[in-house]
């Protein structure tokens, strides 16, 4: 929650619109996609993913055979008890022979449909379990090519989503369901020729009557539609007021508002009550209503079948037959409808999976590589902007010399944190040059150029694993010797050496404050003395005491380092050898903190707001 | 889930009602067979078209009773298990008001969100499926059996070999599955983290270039996710075929003992028909109870967690009045000899939040006066909100004891405590509705009058001057429709509102500017100036120096103690803590030798600061220690 805070605040601070140009576009691709009854993106999209899971094509061929398998068998099955059942006519009648014989051919069915049925069990849970993990290794692999551009406009819950949920529903309901389908759609066909071939009558019959059971079925589900719009309402009304009164229930306790809080609870839940009785007890109904039409069915295709026999064109054996397709005849047709509801689901799941994995990946790394940098950077002309209608920075020019501070100010939305996205080329500029030690940045491989900066953000992001996985990130083969002397060197050794496990320590959700993982995040960058360094708002979730002794860390970390600093703070960045002054996207003032204070401009003004109104 | 049992109280009736019709319906379908079996022996066989229309007739109204006694049951068994669970989340919701703010702490709110939606509409699903099912699927397998020993005892023998061997195969299946699919739940988790982390953080994986090493793992989580889904998926998947084998090969003995009676003359070829189809009913009917008990498993489970948020009892409890024998020294003490008893004393106070290793306020000592204002700084974690959470009995003291004019907090009714203080809290929450709604929240019975008056003094009335509508504006969830300087000064007006003996700002004013910040310090006390009688004792938590240089008594706070107690000027002089707070935040002011905008405004201390440098140090050393 807090670093999707963060990252969303980011996102701010870069653009107030905060849409970029290239996700508004994307986001229009993908709606497309996503358009209902589109049956061409449809199309597209199962073409995709047959293509997709192309090596399991033999799996699913081989999952289809043994559907069809068993069903021909499992329904076949009936009619040799039929048969056997005709073998038994009466007393002194029974010819053991025919039931011997029918029993053992039924044996052997049955032994083979439930091996197939095994089979094809084992064989669906390979496939759909193979698929997402395929799935899922794709969109990490995605997940890590992507330009920051696309990842920034989505929301991180959406991307988890379609990696987690999306692939589950797409294999789950996709292959599944179409087996699935593909098995119902057998069942009926061959029901029916079996139906037919022991009674026309009777099988014309119960194919007229089976409209009935759905009409029921349907006039039921409109009623109680209704009633479960009104519990839906009634339902969401009380969930918010339970999440408003229980979720700041601290709140309620302080003033005493709890006595309150339970009135008006008590009048949304007699409310819901009232729908959600109803909605319970209409939509409890669609089931013993088709079941009683189907035994209104039943007791037809018993007379009807009874005069047959009499008149001599059945058999009692082939009534039994009847009378058992009759009970499982609306299985299929019930399946197959749900399952379209789900395969219809699933496709639209697929074209979310599919507009993360076919994104359009960042532009290819060049090969060669940025040599150890000195840490001169030479900035002209830069120009960018999220919103290609909207220019953000424009005109941007700045070098920095080797081991020289530069700060950047300006208020809320200036571009300051812009500005670090394209030194680190999480972004790509739209026009203008950045030069590392002369080299542009945008010919060397963007491994080589991360390497050489140190980065430490507001949004103290660990991953979740011990210290000394945290701190050993930027170079996981450091000795414990070096980890520890880069914890002593960034004031952090001091807490992790009281932790109950030191650097051992796993790092939970709340285990660590806010200025402690601070620490790791600088002892991260410590362990890798990298040539040049940026700190984006790196201290101002934290109060100021503990801000003066983290900063003799930092102090430490930019010795002899070109470093970059955006801080909210002005009093943090006095000491800069530069300070740049950005509003909307330019640079409007640069020079020292003397200087920019002597000279009365947009910097003195925002420093002297600061401690406006302060009276002793 | 028997403590959840009382919930029921008034629907005992439908809860047993709902359960007896669906077994008459049951019972409906268990003629049936019985009737094809005389249709196919005697109508057929013995050639009489009454019997068979007869028996038409009878499952056409077997049907009809069917119907008609399971719409009763589902209508009962929604009455009851909608009535129950809206019971159940009313005393779950009332409970919860009744909690202290320890237990909030440990159980967490969102847990208790989820306790009281998701997890009553489970108990209320499991409770309805239950009425209906639960008797319904053992009546017609066992009814099943009965109906065949009916028929003829040497075939229902079948059956009775058969019963047992299909559960233990279908619920031994379940048995062994079940755990595994908990395993693999957690390592669905695992790889959903995984997922996250790389997306919060990109940024971070990438300026490290540690894209494939994130890759691996991930490759890792999901490869072993597998692993476990098609190990079990390989279990769960003879479910299907042993069951139809099993009932299959019982089905083919059951024909063969059936013929063998049917030759012998004891029962008919229907008979066997009916007994077939008795078979049939039965397998239906068992696999419906394995899915209904997973049902029932998981509401049970969602009523034990129900159960235990109901079986918290608060460890707080409060007395129904103030005890009589201390009446006098209050009266005393509303009579202004304020020298009687100090309106805030903290004698020897330390906490421990429950679970924690450490306390996270030790050993305070100190006491306000009527009237005075207090000001409370120190670093994040220092335990400032700590301390003045302590003083409207939001906690308990683990040791010593906190006193109100005189009096251990302990012995006040909770809502004479409450009443007595206003509190505005270091997140700014503001409910929905109209802007005086949000007022009313501090005192029911405020007028318009009132209300301005504090919105005045809380500087907020800018804010509600620009909105539509003023006092009637409405306020969205979480005030989402507010700016969080407007959302803190509301806040502020809220505890106002009550005109509360004591207010408690607990660092509420961080989204205000300087200027803003000044002018409503200012007017609190204005406040107190129109009431000399009975002047506002005033807590300000602040990291911000400027927020509590004025006042009366600032309380400086370290690792969860005072580490300096006094007046602006005194501590600034003698405190080491103090002055790190101050320099760092007015660097300008720090006594540094080539500091040439001394001049602005600080008052003659500075120069005292530097003469008495040394002492401030051995001082400070002696507060800290």
């Amino acid at each position: 929650m807090k670093t999707d805070e963060s990252r969303k605040k980011m996102k701010q601070n870069s653009n107030s619109d905060a849409k970029s140009n290239s996700a508004d576009t994307q986001n229009a691709g993908e709606s497309e996609i996503l358009m209902k009854g589109d049956q061409a993106g449809s199309l597209d999209t199962l073409k995709k993913v047959m293509k997709f899971i192309g090596r399991y094509k033999i799996l699913l061929l081989l999952s289809l055979i043994l559907a069809a398998v068993t069903v021909v068998l499992q329904l076949y099955v009936p009619i040799l008890f039929g048969d056997a059942i005709d073998g038994i006519v009466g007393k002194g009648k029974v010819d053991f022979g025919i039931i011997r014989y029918y029993g053992a051919q039924i044996m052997l069915l049955v032994v083979i449909s439930s091996l197939a049925t095994w089979m094809m069990n084992i064989i669906n849970n390979r496939l759909t379990y193979r698929v997402v993990r395929d799935i899922r290794s794709r969109a990490i692999r995605q997940i890590q090519v992507l330009p920051l551009s696309w990842l920034d406009a989505h929301q991180t819950g959406d991307i988890v989503g379609r990696v987690i949920a999306d692939a589950d529903q797409l294999s789950d309901g996709l292959l599944l369901g179409f087996t699935q389908l593909f098995s119902g759609v057998v069942t009926i066909a061959v029901t029916l020729v079996f139906m037919f071939s022991k009674s026309v009558v009777i099988t014309l019959f119960v194919l007229v009557m089976t409209p009935v059971s759905f009409l029921v079925a349907k006039f039921i589900s409109t009623r109680s539609y209704k009633m479960f719009g009104k519990q839906t309402q009634a339902r969401g009304r009380q969930t918010a007021l339970i999440e408003e009164m229980i979720g700041n229930e601290k709140i309620v306790k302080a003033f005493g508002y709890g006595a309150r809080a339970s009135e008006r609870f008590e009048e949304i839940n007699q409310e819901l009550q009232e729908y959600s009785w109803r909605a319970v007890f209409f939509s409890s109904l669609t089931n013993p209503s088709t079941r009683a039409v189907n035994s209104v069915i039943y007791a037809f295709v018993t007379l009807i079948g009874a005069m047959h026999i009499l008149s001599g064109r059945l058999t009692v054996g082939g009534l039994s037959v009847l009378l058992s397709y009759a009970n499982q005849y609306m299985k299929p047709f019930n399946d197959i409808s749900s399952v379209i509801t789900e395969l219809q689901n699933a496709l639209s799941c697929a074209a979310r999976i599919f507009a993360l994995i076919e994104a359009k990946p960042q532009s290819a790394d060049p090969a060669q590589e940025l040599p150890a940098a000195e840490g001169k950077v030479e900035i002209k002309d830069l120009a960018f902007s999220y919103d290609k209608k909207k220019p953000l920075i424009e005109h941007f020019k700045v070098t920095a010399e080797p081991g020289t501070k530069v700060a950047i100010v300006g208020p809320t939305g200036c571009g300051k944190t812009t500005f670090i996205n394209l030194l680190m080329r999480f972004y790509d500029a739209d026009g203008g040059t950045i030069d590392v030690d002369g080299h542009s940045i945008y010919d060397v491989s963007r491994h080589s150029l991360r390497r050489s900066y140190g980065m430490v953000l507001q949004d103290t992001w660990l991953k979740s694993g011990t210290v000394r996985e945290n701190i050993a990130f930027g170079k996981p083969d450091a000795t414990d010797e070096e980890i520890i002397n880069a914890a002593k060197e960034a004031h952090s050794w001091g807490f992790i050496r009281r932790l109950p496990k030191g650097l051992d320590t796993v790092i939970g959700n709340d285990s660590l404050s806010q200025g402690q993982r601070q620490l790791l995040c600088i002892t991260r960058v410590m362990l890798c003395l990298p040539p040049m360094l940026i700190l984006d708002e790196a201290t101002s979730s934290i109060d100021t005491r503990t801000e003066m002794q983290i900063q003799n860390a930092f102090d430490k970390l930019m010795k002899g380092r070109t470093s970059f600093v955006v801080a909210h703070r002005l009093s943090t960045i006095r000491s800069a050898d530069i300070i740049l002054v950005m509003k909307d996207g330019k640079i409007i003032e640069q020079g020292t903190h003397d200087g920019l204070m002597a000279k009365g401009g947009f910097y003195a003004q925002l420093y002297n707001a600061q401690f406006a109104g302060v009276q002793l | 889930m028997k403590k959840l049992a009382k919930f029921l109280k008034g629907y005992e009736l439908w809860s047993v009602l709902a359960p007896s019709f669906k077994l008459l319906e049951a019972l409906m379908d268990l003629f049936v067979p019985l009737v094809v079996a005389r249709i196919i022996d005697v109508g057929i066989a013995g050639n009489q078209f009454s019997v068979i229309i007869h028996g038409f007739l009878l499952m056409i109204l077997l049907a009809a009773l069917g119907l008609g006694f399971s719409f009763t049951a589902q209508y009962f068994a929604a009455r009851a298990s909608v009535g129950f669970a809206t019971k159940l989340r009313k005393a779950l919701f009332d409970h919860i008001q009744s909690l202290d703010y320890q237990q909030l702490d440990t159980l967490g709110t969102s847990t208790l969100i989820t306790r009281m939606t998701s997890d009553v509409q489970q108990v209320q699903n499991g409770l309805n499926m239950g009425l209906r099912l639960l008797l319904r699927s053992p009546f017609i397998v066992f009814g099943s059996m009965i109906m065949a020993f009916t028929i003829n005892v040497r075939c229902a023998m079948v059956f009775v070999v058969a019963i047992p061997i299909l559960a233990v195969v279908v619920y031994g299946i379940m048995i062994i599955t079940i755990p595994m699919y908990r395993k693999v739940q957690a390592g669905l988790d695992q790889v959903t983290g995984a997922t996250r982390e790389n997306l919060t953080g990109v940024r971070v994986i990438r300026a490290f270039c540690r894209e494939d090493d994130e890759v691996k793992a991930f490759d890792d989580k999901n490869d072993q996710l597998t692993r476990m889904n098609e190990f079990v998926g390989r279990i769960s998947a003879l479910m299907n075929p042993a069951t139809y084998f099993l009932i299959n090969a019982a089905t083919i003995i059951l024909i063969q003992q059936g013929a063998i009676c049917v030759n012998i003359g004891s029962i008919g070829q229907g008979s066997v028909v009916a007994l077939y189809n008795y078979m049939a009913q039965m397998i239906v009917e068992l696999i419906k109870l394995a899915s209904l008990i997973i049902t029932i498993n998981k509401a049970l489970a969602c009523a034990d967690r129900v159960a235990a948020v109901l079986d918290i009892k608060s460890g707080q409890i409060y007395p129904g009045s103030l005890p009589a024998v201390h009446s006098t020294s209050l009266s005393e003490n509303t009579a202004g000899t304020a020298a009687a008893a100090p309106e805030v004393q903290f004698d020897h106070v330390s906490f421990r939040y429950e679970g924690a290793g450490a306390e996270s306020v030790s050993d305070l000592t100190f006491s306000v006066k009527k009237g005075q204002t207090v000001g409370i700084i120190g670093g994040t974690g220092a335990g400032k909100s700590t301390l003045v959470n302590l003083i409207p009995r939001f906690y308990d003291a683990t040791s010593g004891k906190v006193s109100l004019a005189g009096r251990d907090v302990r012995d006040y009714p909770e809502d004479i405590l409450r009443n007595r203080i206003g509190v505005v809290p270091q997140k700014a929450v503001l409910f929905e509705g109209t802007i005086r709604d949000s007022m009313k929240w501090g005192n029911e019975n405020a007028t318009d009058g009132e209300i301005e008056k504090a919105l005045a003094v809380s500087q907020a009335k800018e804010v509600v001057d620009k909105k539509e509508g003023r006092l009637d504006y409405m306020v969205e969830q979480n005030g989402k429709n507010l700016s969080g300087g407007q959302k803190q000064r509301l806040t502020i007006a809220r505890a106002l509102v009550r005109n509360p003996e004591i207010l408690i700002m607990d660092d509420s004013s961080s989204a205000l500017d300087f200027a803003t910040d000044a002018a409503l310090r200012k007017a609190i006390r204005g406040l107190s100036a129109d009431r000399p009688d009975d002047p506002m004792t005033v807590f300000i938590v602040s990291q911000r120096a400027s927020s509590i240089m004025t006042a009366d008594l600032i309380l400086v706070m370290a690792d969860g103690r005072i580490a300096g107690a006094g007046t602006h000027d005194e501590l600034l002089r003698s405190n080491e803590v103090y002055q790190e707070i101050f320099y760092s935040q007015f660097p300008e002011k720090r006594p540094t030798s080539d500091n040439k905008n001394d001049s602005a405004g600080i008052s003659g201390g500075i120069h005292g600061t530097q003469s008495g440098q040394k002492s401030v140090l051995s001082n400070g050393k002696e507060v800290l220690a």
